[in-house]
């Protein structure tokens, strides 16, 4: 990891051989504030990533995204939590391989809670996941708010401190890098197109020879999976996770990034993504801090603006050619 | 027989859309089903394909029982179907639309598609070039890599029908084929269907509103009103039979005459 490293060191130092611009929009620019928002940024892409593999490109329409994305949140820094209180710095070593594992066991809660919510839910049309997922979420944070009653460690209402700070932008990127990498691949195999097909119509999917219940099922899963995966970034890149973070609402958010890049469009997604958090920030400095909440009000706006202009989402059809299928020429 | 339909039944809340329809189909026959507006023949195909169970009765292909199977079942078992109102994947490409027909019979699991091993290359390949023959069949080939709803509406028939192909059924079931097509895209859809129940040996059960079509290329007709099944027989013989002119143009009745004057 060493090379990754210094990759993020030399992204951090500002160059001295840029021209006087560069150097001064570099220097304002590159500091740690905005690198850790870069960071965010990679976290929220690859959730909204996941949302857009289950509403997307399987059409099935989520309204409990966050929920995952705090269960992964609350699982990994739980184990990692448990790990570093346990063996302290004796086994400093070994902390990437916990914090893969620890990643990778929020990703799976995310998905065996997701199982959980689709069984039930998925047989029927996709109305009823969006209620269930929405109930979920409610559920979720109440779960959230009273954790501490079953395990102190947890936090409750009052939020979960002493998480170590493990991600790093090369975490950040890394991870962002292999949900593109494994999404893209998905979509484009017989496997994607089958989703794609319960999309477009499942009634003839299913006279396609497609058992629709099974891939539903299997979209969804996987999709919370990667939220699972993003919340466990996200807790060890804030050390303090609260239920407000993981609130039903929070689960519009990443909603409303998939929307506005497109349905089924990676490009956009990613694009979305990071426009959403850099413009929620960037405001936070740009406008006056007595109307900063005045965010609320221009991101709303422009939203429909985008909508009314780009109706298909920021790229319509288009994909930056990494992510098209170059299986199909 | 490899169709084989026992005393189908399916209500819909107080209405009998199949009461007891009985139906026989060899092995490389081509035989149409008529019958005036909501006389059941779509339900039946419903019921046939796994959309709807049926109340009571009995669906059999090849001898072995499919009745209540999950539609996917029954696609794989070998029965594929058009629909009467157009149900394409419109926002994937013409070749995907064909390639879908495809995934059950894919030799790739997930694995290798994530890791884009050398079996997933060969079987994409595999799967395009099929698809692209199945296009070839409709003179569709050109056309591949526009998506599916940017067809015109007679293109839009053939591909659905190019799907249902590709998925190698062993019956063809189409729901009105020529809907909405003029009488030369009529001429080359007949020609179509028997060109390809040669080349795939196919059964072929159609429903169909257009005449010359029915009569002109079904070696049986059966005729449904009111979810029963009224009349069945070589089309020569259906043109004549009184219970079906009744069926489609009304019987002489005193009372509505007298009413229709009042």
């Amino acid at each position: 990891m060493t090379w990754l490293k210094n990759i993020a060191k030399a992204f951090l130092t500002p160059r001295e051989d840029l021209s006087t611009v560069m150097f001064l929009s570099a220097r304002e620019i590159l500091n740690p504030y905005w690198v850790q928002i870069f960071q965010l940024a990679c976290i929220v892409a690859i959730s909204a990533l996941g949302l857009n593999l289950i509403y997307g490109f399987t059409g099935l329409f989520s309204l409990g995204h966050a929920a995952f994305y705090g269960v992964g949140a609350y699982t990994a820094a739980l184990l990692t939590k448990l790990y570093i209180g346990a063996y302290g710095d004796e086994a400093v070593f070994a902390t990437g391989a916990i914090f893969v594992g620890s990643l990778l066991a929020g990703g799976v809660a995310a998905a065996l809670l997701a199982c959980l919510v689709g069984l039930p839910t998925l047989r029927l049309t996709s109305d009823y996941l969006g209620i269930a997922t929405l109930g979920f979420g409610v559920i979720m944070k109440v779960l959230f708010d009273n954790a501490d009653s079953f395990l102190p460690q947890l936090g409750g209402a009052r939020g979960m401190t002493g998480i170590a700070r493990l991600t790093g932008i090369a975490w950040a990127v890394a991870g962002l890098v292999a949900a593109i990498l494994v999404i893209r691949n998905l979509v484009h195999s017989t496997y994607g197109r089958a989703l794609v097909a319960i999309r477009e119509d499942e009634v003839a999917a299913a006279a396609m020879g497609i058992d629709t219940f099974r891939y539903k099922l299997i979209g969804f899963t996987a999709g919370c999976a990667f939220a699972g995966v993003a919340g466990g970034l996200y807790a060890h890149l804030y050390t303090f996770l609260h239920p407000s973070t993981f609130d039903f609402l929070k689960s519009f958010d990443v909603l409303m990034i998939v929307v506005l890049g497109g349905l089924g469009n990676m490009t956009g997604t990613l694009v979305a993504s990071f426009a959403w958090v850099f413009l929620l920030e960037g405001m936070r400095v740009a406008l006056p801090p007595e109307y900063i909440e005045f965010r609320w009000v221009l991101i709303p706006l422009l939203l429909i603006v985008t909508m009314l202009v780009r109706p298909r989402g920021l790229f319509g059809v288009r994909e930056f050619p990494f992510l098209r299928s170059r299986v199909y020429r | 027989m490899i169709l084989e339909v026992q005393r189908l039944t399916r209500h819909f809340g107080g209405i009998k859309a199949l009461d007891g329809v009985d139906l026989r189909l060899g092995r490389g026959e081509l035989a149409g089903i008529i019958g005036p507006n909501g006389s059941g023949k779509t339900t039946l195909f419903n019921v046939i394909t796994g959309i709807y169970r049926p109340d009571r009765g009995a669906v059999s292909l090849e001898g072995g029982e499919i009745t209540g199977l999950p539609p996917d079942e029954i696609s794989r078992r070998g029965v594929a179907r058009t629909f009467q109102n157009i149900r394409l994947f419109r926002e994937l490409t013409v070749v995907d639309n064909v390639r879908i027909a495809h995934h059950p019979h894919v030799r790739y699991g997930p694995a290798a598609a994530l890791l884009r091993t050398g079996a997933f290359y060969r079987e994409e390949r595999r799967t395009r070039e099929e698809a692209e023959e199945f296009l070839s069949i409709f003179s569709l080939r050109d056309r591949g890599k526009e998506l599916a709803k940017n067809l015109p509406y007679g293109d839009q028939r053939k591909l659905e029908i190019a799907r249902a192909l590709a998925s190698r059924p062993k019956i063809l079931l189409l729901d009105e084929p020529a809907a909405g097509m003029n009488p030369s895209e009529v001429g080359t859809l007949m020609e179509f269907i028997l060109r390809i129940r040669e080349r795939f040996s196919l059964t072929v059960l159609l429903i169909e509103h257009q005449m010359r079509l029915v009569m002109g290329i079904c070696e049986r007709l059966v005729v449904m009103d009111f979810g029963q099944v009224i009349a069945h027989g070589r089309p020569a013989e259906i043109r004549k039979d009184p219970k079906v002119i009744a069926a489609y143009l009304g019987k002489r009745d005193d009372t509505t005459a007298k009413e229709g004057q009042a």
